[in-house]
């Protein structure tokens, strides 16, 4: 057999395995074609500092973040899936004075009354809330929709970004070691 | 002079290949801040969407994006410093124009490989001498009677 | 009782295709002629079942038969009838066995009208496409049966995305498939003559008609998509190099080249072992388009709703299809020598075909690389990029400029050795035509267009070279008009087919080159009764005002349009365009239907934006120059695959196939 017949089939081989080899880590869960990498892991968060939306006690700014180990939640009244997510960020306040980690919103794109009004009636899980409305931080912290959530360590570094809705799975297998870690 | 600024922003619009979904409060009055920011905003990708340019895109995340591009453009930043604070916060992933490094190079010179290779195989086939199929087999006295007589001559020619 | 009829129809036609993959293909190893000839019956009434399905399915739709879940999930009662219908393939499952209906009706052609095909290839080309269908037919009968039933079923469905309610998306798919299936006939015979052994100038003549019809339909198919892309997405470009668009974009670059080196096998006997191989990865492609499409490793604004389940039935499907055709042709294709005839020098028609071929290939090859790499790329760790349109436009448009010189010079030359220097000094004409294109391309716009002034040259040497060509062949001014008259009647009509297909290239270069250089953009907030200047027209905002559509409420805006500067008094308008934005309740989703006015050189188009808060509405009006010819020159490239097509020596066939044709050699 002559070489260069076998170089469409060697070539489809490599292309055939290279499939199943994505489709697999795909539905495994590995990969998610969709999802968008931070590109701030590793590195300092941005300066920046916000006042609290009306009605609520404490806004946000860089110097909250430093000395503590945080976990910054993107969230917004409008937004569907922050709705969702929102009873496991009340139960997240709850373990933060234990667990060592300070629990922090940024209210992302929204409107202080919308807010108001469902906090009111929904509780709020914050120990602070910064008011975003013209995605400046947004921006900085490289946020592309609600909800996203950040981890940022003692030195003020970000050390983890999940974009979407919390989940129990999420914050049983990557958010709690990950907090448990950054304790030490 | 108005018939001057006038081409001027006609050759500036031509300049942009397609349609947009900016508003006309984005829209800012140096005409070539604006030239520059339409050109810049059309090599970032829409995060939100799939496969548009923020240029493009109607979406509130690509109109923020759209501002953030002319405000860096009205602090002096040049073009690629610009563009460099974007990816700085969101990744090569909004290069709609990936970048040339290392990860990218096959993806960036592969068509020339594949090129040059295909050239390179044409040619070498080209060069090496195709292989003659064989030669019929020489005719035997009998078949070159027949062959005379078929062709109506009267005498057998000499073999082939 | 009808969703039964259709789901049972599936099951034989399943049942059908597995008889038909097997018997014939035994039948025609041991010679058994009567086996083999069920094949004809076999595929005809595989179509035959799918065509009921088909209907079946259509009746639910039409009816609004909400008990099928598919039509639950995809339809609503108050869609307009030509979308209930076109509905029925706007969805994965209805999409597959739209799918599979072309892949039976390709193969019920060549049943039916393949009586002067050797009954052995027959039997095999038949046998082919049967594994292809039975695959399919067990993929939806398993993982995508649009016959499931919902039980209760709900009141009225959840509706056709509003994008989808659209007539020029109606005809997009089915165009598209008659088009990327109707490419399984060569792929069915390029595998039946490896099993055969033996690929020669009869094979090349039978193979064409099928790929030529296959080729003009993914041509309008594509070109459908784009034009409607154009016009109903609201922000005016034709071509995204979306992952989806390429996977259509990629068999068509090869198929044209299958296109030409079947023409070097039939005319030449040279090119087989090439031929085969493009057949293949033709077909090839079109699966792996299927499979990106709808197994969720991409994602996409035209992607189905994804399944990694269908995903890795689809992939098994395509490493059967590809992995074992590819595997018989690197162990039968060494067989397939070119007889002495074949040998050809560089500078030749066949050597113009052989670029034509690599050219294609490699830019298929490079959309295909930008497609991928992204995920590949993920795949193994190395982060996430985008490959946008900036990289095709730097690593495909290149390939296309020697193409489209060739384009020209190649119907030119001669075969086995051609006079390149008389062939371009023939072409002067067409230089000279080219030259004054881009010039005045640089005239209307600055020096710095070069770019777009090369495209207008090309197009224009394309066209004229068609021109030239034509013109040379009929003598025209050389001998008396009668004659050269004489001669252009009897001209062949593969040849006018040709010739209007390359022209119609040039064409649609001219187009894209012009309406993506050459575009005027004006976006302004308008008050009702103010003018709007743009490119030559002038534009009034009459008013905006409330209209109801059958399943939407929609925002139209009465905008009047007016040849040159802003008139002083009332002036009867050219045209008067109703831009909308469009709300559609069921769906919860909301479009922009921009209003075009359509000359022969341009388009004047408007779309409607956001209101202000003092009774202004935002404008945005674009003057796009020949962008009608990018479509029209789509469509002219389909009548000339058409006129081609009605060649008598292809309904004829071949001739039968002489027993002196040179056998196989041994490998």
């Amino acid at each position: 057999m002559r070489l260069r017949f076998i170089v469409p089939a060697f070539l489809f081989v490599l292309l055939g395995a290279g499939f199943v080899y994505a489709l697999v880590a795909i539905q495994s869960g590995k990969k998610d074609p969709s999802a968008v990498p931070s590109a701030l892991i590793g590195k300092p968060a941005p300066e920046f500092a916000l006042p609290a939306p009306q009605g609520f006690p404490a806004g946000l700014s860089a110097a909250d973040l430093k000395g503590k180990v945080t976990i910054l939640n993107v969230f917004a009244s409008w937004c569907p899936p922050c709705h969702v997510e929102h009873p496991l960020l009340l139960d997240l306040a709850k373990e933060a004075t234990n667990g060592g980690f300070q629990l922090v919103g940024l209210n992302w794109k929204d409107k202080d009354e919308k807010l108001a009004a469902w906090f009111k009636e929904a509780g709020n899980p914050f120990a602070r809330i910064g008011a975003d409305p013209d995605n400046r931080v947004g921006i900085d912290f490289g946020v592309y929709g609600a909800p996203e959530t950040f981890i940022i360590d003692r030195d003020a570094k970000i050390v983890y970004r999940y974009a979407g809705p919390l989940t129990q799975e999420l914050l049983r297998d990557e958010i709690r070691p990950l907090l448990a870690k950054l304790k030490k | 002079m108005m018939r001057r600024l006038i081409l001027v922003l006609a050759l500036i619009f031509a300049a942009l290949p397609a349609l947009a979904a900016i508003a006309p409060d984005e829209i800012m009055s140096d005409p070539a801040l604006e030239a520059r920011a339409r050109g810049i905003t059309k090599q970032l990708r829409c995060l939100v969407c799939q496969n548009q340019s923020i240029d493009d895109s109607n979406a509130p995340l690509a109109r923020d994006l759209r501002l953030l591009v002319r405000e860096r453009l009205k602090a002096g930043d040049g073009d690629d410093a610009a563009i460099a604070y974007v990816v700085a916060r969101y990744g090569d992933f909004v290069l709609l124009r990936p970048p040339i490094k290392a990860t990218t190079w096959l993806l960036w010179f592969g068509p020339a490989v594949i090129l040059l290779g295909g050239v390179v195989f044409l040619w070498l086939r080209v060069r090496r001498p195709k292989v003659a199929p064989a030669a019929p087999a020489p005719l035997d006295p009998e078949e070159e009677k027949k062959l005379a007589a078929l062709m109506g001559e009267s005498q057998p020619k000499a073999g082939p | 009782m009808i969703p039964e009829l259709g789901h049972y129809a599936l099951v034989l036609a399943l049942l059908v295709a597995a008889y038909q993959s097997v018997a014939p293909l035994l039948a025609a190893a041991r010679g058994n002629a009567l086996v083999m000839a069920t094949a004809v019956p076999a595929a005809q009434s595989q179509f035959i079942l799918i065509a009921t399905a088909f209907a079946a399915l259509t009746y639910c739709y039409v009816t609004s038969d909400f008990t099928v879940a598919n039509v639950a999930a995809n339809s609503h009662t108050a869609k307009p009838l030509l979308y209930k219908i076109s509905g029925v393939w706007g969805n994965h499952e209805g999409s597959l066995l739209l799918w599979v209906l072309i892949l039976t009706l390709f193969g019920a052609a060549v049943a039916t009208f393949g009586a002067n095909l050797p009954p052995a290839l027959r039997a095999r080309v038949l046998s082919v496409q049967g594994m292809i269908g039975a695959g399919f037919l067990a993929f939806m009968l398993f993982t995508s049966n649009p016959f499931l039933r919902l039980d209760p079923p709900p009141t009225d469905g959840r509706g056709l995305n509003p994008l989808l309610q659209d007539p020029g998306l109606a005809f997009h798919p089915p165009f598209l498939y008659l088009g990327y299936v109707g490419f399984s006939m060569a792929f069915s015979f390029a595998v039946a003559a490896l099993i055969e052994g033996r690929v020669d100038a009869a094979w090349a003549r039978w193979v064409r008609p099928w790929t030529l019809a296959a080729w003009g339909f993914l041509t309008v198919g594509i070109a459908l998509g784009s034009w409607w892309a154009y016009y109903e997405l609201g922000w005016g470009g034709f071509w995204f190099w979306d992952p989806v668009e390429n996977a259509s974009f990629m068999p068509w670059l090869v198929g044209t080249a299958l296109l030409h080196s079947a023409v070097v096998v039939e005319k030449r006997d040279a090119l087989k072992s090439w031929t085969i191989l493009l057949a293949i990865l033709t077909f090839g492609l079109s699966l792996i388009g299927t499979f990106l499409v709808r197994s969720g490793v991409l994602t996409s604004v035209h992607a189905f709703a994804v399944d990694p389940e269908r995903g890795i039935f689809i992939l098994a499907l395509l490493l059967l299809a590809i992995g074992g055709s590819l595997t018989l042709y690197a162990w039968r294709a060494p067989a397939l020598r070119s007889s002495g005839a074949g040998l050809f020098k560089p500078i030749s028609r066949e050597g113009a075909m052989v670029l034509n071929n690599l050219l294609l290939s490699v830019a298929a090859a490079t959309v295909f690389l930008g497609t991928l790499y992204p995920l590949f790329l993920d795949i193994v760790g190395g982060g996430k990029i985008s490959v946008g349109a900036p990289y095709f436009n730097s690593t495909f448009v290149p390939l296309m400029v020697p193409l489209l010189a060739a384009v020209a010079i190649g119907p030119m030359l001669a075969w086995k050795r051609g006079d390149l220097p008389g062939v371009l000094s023939r072409l002067y004409v067409a230089f000279a035509a080219a030259v004054f294109a881009a010039l005045l391309g640089l005239w209307i716009a600055d020096w710095r267009r070069a770019l777009a002034a090369l495209g207008l040259g090309l197009g224009a040497w394309v066209v004229a070279g068609s021109v030239v060509e034509w013109a040379g062949r009929i003598q025209l001014f050389r001998v008396p008009l009668g004659d050269s008259a004489r001669r252009a009647f009897g001209l062949p009509r593969s040849f006018y087919g040709m010739s209007i297909a390359h022209a119609a290239l040039g064409i649609v270069v001219l187009g894209i080159t012009a309406s993506s250089a050459w575009q005027t953009e004006v976006i302004k907030v308008v008050r009702p009764d103010e003018w709007l200047p743009v490119a030559g027209y002038s534009l009034r905002l009459r008013d905006v005002r409330e209209v109801h559509g059958p399943n939407y409420v929609a925002q139209q805006a009465r905008v009047d349009v007016v040849r040159g500067a802003t008139p002083s008094g009332e002036v009867k308008p050219i045209v008067v365009l109703e831009p909308e934005k469009r709300r559609y309740p069921v769906e919860g989703n909301s479009t922009t239907e921009a209003a075009i006015h359509t000359t022969f050189l341009a388009d004047l188009y408007v779309v409607l934006g956001d209101p202000d808060a003092n009774g202004g509405w935002v404008v945005r009006a674009y003057y796009n120059p020949l962008v009608p010819w990018i479509w029209g020159g789509a469509i002219v490239m389909f009548f000339g695959g058409l006129v081609s097509l009605s060649d008598r020596r292809h309904r004829v066939g071949a001739p039968k196939r002489s027993a002196s044709s040179v056998p196989a050699a041994a490998a």
